[in-house]
């Protein structure tokens, strides 16, 4: 039986797993202790649930416990690991190297260092969403301190080949940060294999609890350090103080450990699943895959139906099943996704966009329903398009001068 | 943000959608917005020559679900009218039968402009005065 509504947002946040939740509740109430508390029980226990964490978490990257700093989440991460490189190897260059498609945690973390004097060098990429190394290369000077790329997009899915990214940033003598949130625990990690600098990721993503995360620092080859960017009790190697989240970073140890076991199992059946969603939906006809069809997280998908708008499109259908949008028909700027721009989407396929990302408790019958309810909106909001009308009509819609507003 | 259960009904069961032959001399048309801008809308009236009272009405809108309400109230509101009635049709009428909250307001004046666009339409292909519109300033 189908019970509704049916979550196929993912990628925004996943649902706890329950053996997540189980491993947490015991720090809430009867091992409440802070781990900075050194002389009693209490404190005892809650630093011994930590170590335990973070063994599991850093397993499943391949780091050590101590290259494991704790944040509230990738955000943080994110703002962490850029600001507190520009401020630690301030004397080494102002150089950054991003990318237009990455979480706004990232763009506008490098904005906000623009203002203070930094350098960054925004990278396109090809309609797929992927990079030309060549150009990364070359816009690495003596002064680039610092290449952030995500490991996977959030939008599209686009993995980044980020083991022959290190070795470009490495053989320039700059750093790589990776953020990670929606690779990790989805697709194998290994920090060491991939040459991963530093790296951001969450647990709610990955069947965890919200506002916690993690920024893995490397301690070794190289050394590499990053300035606190909030003062206080000196935390995690004075790098992030702040008394740890000890009930959220168990689940986020548990999480990780259950990743490290099912992974390859999770991914191996959601692809089959997510493989199933594409072909139904990519036979529509004017329907368009958006990303790189060979190198994505197994997960999810993103498509464009042409001529139908993706709010209108959702609305057919989103009491019962839940996805995203490229459009942004409620922001202000009506401005769609510029992540899907970033790819030379024409405004009018990115507004027609819906992002579907599978998780962990996503069953074949969901799908298998998500695709009749999909397939019927498509068609009915079509019927009601004049833009559809038009274009069966052989009317070339570019040479139509329309209105602006 | 939840739908009001009046845009949810006009969605579900949207009035008058379809097309009305453009070559006839009675009926008007208007297309406003743009598909960058993630919604058009096409309305068309039907109007009769001898009374100038509007005896049909259809529209196609790509958009949102308060696109498509505000268009599918549009032209049930248009039907009985006559054009000169049609054009005291204010946006923030429609606004207030959906209550569109206001990040969807320029749902409802694309809906306006699509009415005056129609009957402009209609005016020109009966030799008819241009009518001068104030434009609304809300994109």
């Amino acid at each position: 039986m189908l019970k509704f509504p049916i979550y196929l947002d993912n990628s925004a946040t996943t649902p706890m797993d329950p053996r997540v939740l189980d491993a947490m509740v015991p720090y809430y109430l009867d091992h409440f202790g802070n781990a900075a508390s050194r002389n009693h029980p209490f404190g005892w226990e809650a630093e011994d649930a930590v170590d335990k964490a973070r063994e599991q978490i850093a397993k499943l990257i391949n780091c050590t416990e101590k290259e494991i700093i704790f944040t509230s989440g990738a955000t943080e991460g994110d703002n962490l690991a850029i600001k507190g490189i520009y401020d630690m190897y301030a004397r080494k260059g102002n150089h950054i190297i991003t990318v237009t498609t990455e979480h706004k945690a990232v763009l506008d973390t490098c904005k906000h260092l623009e203002k203070l004097g930094a350098q960054i060098t925004y990278l396109g990429v090809d309609s797929e969403g992927n990079i030309d190394l060549n150009e990364l290369e070359n816009a690495i000077t003596d002064k680039t301190i610092l290449v952030a790329i995500m490991y996977a997009n959030n939008e599209v899915g686009t993995i980044h080949p980020i083991k022959k990214i290190a070795e470009i940033t490495h053989k320039k003598g700059a750093l790589l940060f990776t953020d990670a949130t929606q690779a990790a625990g989805k697709i194998s990690i290994d920090v060491e294999r991939d040459g991963i600098d530093l790296m951001a990721f969450t647990a709610h993503k990955m069947y965890g609890p919200k506002g916690v995360g993690a920024l893995y620092v490397r301690r070794k080859n190289p050394r590499v350090k990053v300035t606190a960017q909030m003062d206080g009790g000196g935390h995690e190697r004075g790098m992030r103080s702040g008394t740890l989240n000890v009930p959220g970073i168990v689940g986020f140890g548990k999480a990780c450990e259950i990743a490290m076991n099912e992974m390859d199992a999770d991914a191996e059946r959601l692809s089959k699943l997510r493989d199933k969603l594409d072909t139904a939906l990519l036979s529509l006809e004017e329907s368009y895959l958006n990303g790189n069809k060979n190198s994505r997280l197994p997960q999810l998908t993103n498509i464009s139906f042409k001529y139908v708008e993706g709010e209108g499109l959702m609305m057919a259908f989103n009491q019962n099943i839940a996805v995203s949008s490229g459009s942004a028909c409620t922001s202000a700027s009506l401005e769609p996704s510029y992540v899907l721009k970033a790819l030379g989407l024409g405004d009018d396929l990115a507004h027609s966009s819906l992002r579907f990302s599978l998780g962990r408790f996503s069953t074949e019958e969901q799908v298998d329903y998500t695709i009749e309810q999909v397939t019927k909106a498509v068609h009915k909001l079509r019927e009601m398009s004049p833009l559809w009308e038009m274009f069966k009509e052989g009317i070339d819609l570019s040479t139509i001068e329309w209105a602006a507003h | 943000m939840a739908y009001s259960k009046k845009v949810l009904d006009h969605y579900e069961h949207p009035q008058n959608v379809g097309t009305l032959d453009n070559k006839k001399k009675e009926v008007g048309t208007g297309l406003v917005g743009a598909p960058e801008c993630g919604d058009v809308m096409r309305l068309q009236i039907e109007v009769d020559p001898e009374t100038q009272m509007i005896i049909d009405a259809k529209f196609k809108t790509f958009g949102c679900g308060s696109a498509i309400a505000s268009s599918s109230l549009a032209t049930e509101w248009l039907k009985g009218k006559s054009i000169d009635e049609a054009l005291t049709i204010d946006n923030m009428d429609i606004v207030e039968e959906l209550a569109l909250p206001p990040v969807k307001i320029h749902c409802s004046v694309l809906a306006e402009d699509a009415i005056k666009a129609a009957i402009q339409d209609y005016r020109k292909k009966n030799n008819m005065p241009e009518l001068v519109l104030e434009e609304k300033i809300v994109h």
